[in-house]
């Protein structure tokens, strides 16, 4: 379910980043290498898991399923957290860096 | 267990050699050999380099969030709760060497893919501007 969650978010930003350019002026490119990295970097242990366990793999216990999606939703909030702490550094449209002039 | 090591170091790695490869780059790119880049389009090998650095921290930090989710590892010494016993240690090990290893070198393989498609693309972008200007 990580990997699932994780895959859709990396889709829906690829997609926002792709069409809006501000949300390229945004730096949801960050977001994108994010999401992509971390599904890729997932989709290896799935496979490794899925060697080990064959068919089972596909049939999780719900307690398993309910916590691996509180888990997919908890990367998605860190990810944006970690994106809004960059976005704030880095001030693409100098909005902290004019605070004083508004 | 600790499989996100193996991309983190990797992802130390390649930032120490963007940062060459950067540092090399302007001591060597002159005028003449921007206006060429500009002109073919082509992109520094220290931006390519930092697109794998952002796809190996990215997903090394999120898998790290996810280690913490599950105990896996702790704020302070020895960092990784399986260090604690030399049984366990083993297991992190093998972790490390076949998922760790295959996580390093699937993000890397499909940033080279990636990477070469790009190429290819502004090569042809290129090519197509040469031949309309020639015209």
């Amino acid at each position: 379910m990580t990997l699932l969650i994780t895959i859709i978010a990396a889709v829906v930003v690829t997609v926002i980043w792709y069409a809006s350019e501000k949300a390229r002026e945004m730096k949801v490119g960050l977001l994108c290498y994010m999401f992509w990295g971390a599904s890729i970097m997932w989709l290896v242990d799935a496979i490794a898991e899925y060697i080990e366990l064959r068919e089972a793999y596909f049939t999780p216990a719900l307690e398993d399923m309910v916590n691996d999606s509180f888990l997919g939703l908890s990367v998605i909030a860190f990810a944006l957290i970690v994106w809004v702490v960059y976005l704030l550094i880095k001030d693409p449209k100098k909005v902290i860096a004019n605070r004083k002039k508004a | 267990m600790a499989c996100f090591v193996v991309p983190g170091a990797e992802a130390i790695v390649t930032t120490i050699a963007t940062k060459i490869v950067e540092h090399h780059e302007l001591k060597h790119g002159d005028a003449a050999e921007a206006a060429e880049a500009a002109a073919v389009a082509k992109e520094k090998v220290s931006t390519k380099l930092k697109r794998l650095n952002l796809l190996l921290y990215g997903g090394t930090a999120l898998l790290a969030f996810e280690h913490f989710w599950h105990g896996e590892i702790q704020p302070f010494f020895p960092f990784l709760t399986a260090a604690e016993n030399a049984d366990s240690m083993a297991g992190v090990l093998h972790e490390m060497s076949t998922v760790g290893v295959g996580m390093a070198v699937l993000v890397t393989g499909i940033w080279g893919i990636m990477t070469a498609v790009l190429h290819a693309k502004d090569k042809k972008l290129a090519r197509e501007a040469e031949n309309s200007a020639t015209v």
